[in-house]
């Protein structure tokens, strides 16, 4: 399965793939009205930019401050080359603890490393509490966006499923009876929870602490109930200090739902009175991608989300088209170098609009690394055949003018006289769901010797 | 070693080294921070109510809650007869807490945001885990922006600190937007003409 046949199952309900690509064009409307209303945006993005680079090129010294900081401030902290690596220093924590059920808030890190799978195989009972993971996570599905996992189900989907796991009334779907239960539901399991995990929007390399942004507030009713509390970031997380927050934070929520700012943005620098506070950072790949001079500007990402909610072919594929942790077009540049999953054909997985890099806040040249990757060879072996064997044969007529030259003369011949039956059939990729143009009775050339040739 | 094996990958694979650029000031032109403030809370599905100080603190509680159970405050003079939260050993306690009546250290006007910081949540879990929750501001506390938010305060001089921009929301279900996840059901920002 490649990106373009997952796409095209997606596109088989049309009602739903309408249904979907207006849920996001919303989220993006928003987005435009409070990025225009700051009168510096650009000028936000541009310092946002800068900053992002500047960290990569001191990375290692400004971990080894942030390490040396958090420590400082009684705080555990570990490394971990990979996934595996993540999952296990979280497992020996949490054994340590002797601590058996862990809630989770947000974090496409551990979905990255698989960290759910791993621990539910050792018998840690794992709650993912932001509720679009939730229901996803009942779903037993991986979610379809980084900001809202769950946004290609339906209400009467989410009421059904809600019915089955939790218990709700069959056949009530009303969002706001839906959110109250799992309110309760999730309470309940914040109460008795031994350990909480969360993702990190950004850590301070000055102060040793980690910033975490929800609006839930499920990252802070984990972390402040349950005894043990543990951070994980990618080491691309780091800011050199606080007041380069102020910059961050006024673009991402913006950028990623059209808020001025999440409900809750939490500062956790020291754990709490006769708690424990552990922080993980993970490589797992980026250091590598690092290396890459044309890609490494991925790596300034900072998850809003804001290139899918744009994107043309992610908002009518659908997450799951693309096999990734992360979809959508930032996904399609960090899949090839790392090891997140999804489909070999992804840097294919755009129309080149740029659309993507007019809205990052962080100005990722996404549509250029997607050409980039397109002259990879393992990348271009990926794209579909059908469309290799038709590049081969333009590239071929192209270099042959008389057979250029009669092909053109037949082509237009052929598309007026043929019956329709004739040209829109399966073969014709193109037609599927277009109509070509009216072939002109001359081409170009025939028309210039005529004309202006002999003069 | 994982530590050892990342700092060497970076040190190979990073970039030449560029320098920080320089943040500019960024003011925002309007000076009525205060009307800005209002406005943005309530646009964010926040309460303001104006106080003249201390004393009319338990009047609007009253007014806006008209049969809670409980009340928990970070200082006893806001509420006669609440609980006070240092009473308070253990955070899950605090589970039956209707109100929490806390204090911020100031609001910033361009996203109703309020900084708070652990001495003034007694529990770090204490806005997040009642019902409701109360915050009194002195209006004289406001800033315009997120960068003069951050020049005003050390993060670190607590071990926990959190901006609270509304009551906890969602939209996780069609774009729904509902109040109350898993935070306080809802915001009510006292603001003070007087330090309280």
């Amino acid at each position: 399965m490649n990106h373009s046949q997952s796409s095209e199952k997606f596109l088989r309900d049309k009602q739903r793939t309408g249904w979907h690509d207006a849920s996001l064009w919303f989220v993006r409307e928003k987005r435009d009205a409070v990025a225009k209303a700051v009168p510096e945006w650009e000028t936000l993005r541009t310092l946002a930019s800068e900053i992002k680079q500047q960290v990569l090129s001191d990375l290692d010294q400004y971990l080894i401050s942030f390490e040396k900081n958090a420590q400082k401030n009684g705080v555990h902290v570990h490394w971990a080359r990979d996934g595996k690596t993540h999952n296990e220093i979280v497992f020996n924590i949490l054994q340590k603890h002797h601590a058996r059920s862990l809630v989770k808030s947000k974090s496409m890190l551990t979905e990255e490393c698989g960290l759910n799978e791993f621990l539910l195989a050792n018998d840690i009972e794992v709650i993912d509490t932001d509720l679009g993971e939730r229901i996803v996570q009942l779903a037993e599905e991986p979610p379809s966006h980084i900001v809202m996992p769950a946004i290609h189900k339906k209400k009467a989907e989410i009421g059904e499923l809600f019915h089955q796991t939790i218990g709700t009334e069959k056949g009530n779907s009303d969002p706001a009876y839906l959110t109250e239960a799992a309110r309760q539901h999730l309470r309940e399991k914040f109460l008795r929870a031994e350990a909480a995990l969360t993702g990190v929007n950004f850590a301070i390399a000055e102060t040793g602490g980690v910033v975490v942004c929800t609006n839930e507030g499920n990252a802070d009713m984990g972390v402040h109930l349950a005894p043990l509390q543990i951070h994980s970031m990618g080491i691309e997380k780091i800011l050199p200090r606080a007041e380069h927050l102020g910059i961050f934070l006024r673009l991402l929520a913006r950028s990623a739902t059209g808020q001025l700012l999440t409900t809750y943005t939490s500062h956790y620098h020291r754990p709490k009175p006769g708690g424990e506070m552990h922080i993980i950072i993970v490589d797992n790949g980026r250091s590598e991608q690092l290396g890459q001079e044309k890609f490494r500007q991925s790596l300034c990402c900072i998850r809003c989300g804001a290139c899918m909610n744009t994107c043309p072919v992610y908002r009518r594929s659908g997450g799951h088209s693309y096999g990734s942790v992360i979809p959508g077009p930032i996904g399609s540049i960090l899949t090839p170098g790392m090891p997140i999953g999804g489909h070999p054909d992804l840097p294919f997985a755009s129309t080149l609009c740029g659309s993507c890099n007019d809205v990052c806040p962080v100005k990722i040249d996404i549509h250029q690394q997607l050409y980039h990757w397109r002259q990879h060879s393992e990348i271009r072996q990926a794209a579909a055949p059908g469309k290799k064997r038709l590049m081969q044969f333009a590239a071929w007529l192209f270099s042959h003018p008389q057979a250029y030259r009669l092909a053109g003369k037949t082509a237009r011949l052929f598309l007026r006289m043929l019956p329709r039956k004739a040209i829109y059939h399966r073969w014709n990729h193109w037609g599927l769901s277009r109509e070509l143009p009216v072939a002109p009775r001359e081409s170009f050339r025939e028309w210039y010797d005529k004309n202006e040739g002999k003069k | 070693m994982s530590r050892a094996e990342i700092l060497k990958s970076i040190g190979k694979h990073k970039p030449p080294r560029r320098s920080l650029p320089e943040i500019p000031v960024f003011d925002t032109p309007n000076p009525d921070l205060l009307q800005q403030f209002r406005q943005v809370s309530e646009g964010i599905e926040g309460t303001v109510i104006r106080i003249s100080g201390r004393v009319e603190i338990s009047k609007a509680i009253h007014e806006k809650f008209s049969d809670v159970q409980q009340i928990a405050v970070s200082r006893s003079s806001f509420f006669p007869k609440a609980l006070e939260l240092k009473n308070f050993n253990d955070p899950h306690q605090l589970a039956d807490v209707d109100v929490a009546i806390l204090t911020g250290q100031f609001g910033v006007a361009e996203n109703g945001a309020i900084w708070l910081r652990e001495t003034d949540l007694v529990h770090r879990a204490a806005p997040f885990i009642c019902q409701h929750l109360v915050i009194v501001l002195h209006e004289k506390q406001l800033v315009a922006n997120m960068h003069q938010a951050y020049q005003r305060i050390q993060i670190d001089d607590n071990g926990y600190g959190v901006f609270i921009a509304g009551p906890s929301k969602t939209a996780d279900i069609e774009q729904s937007l509902i109040i109350g996840a898993h935070g306080a059901r809802s915001l009510t920002v006292l603001l003070s003409e007087e330090e309280c």
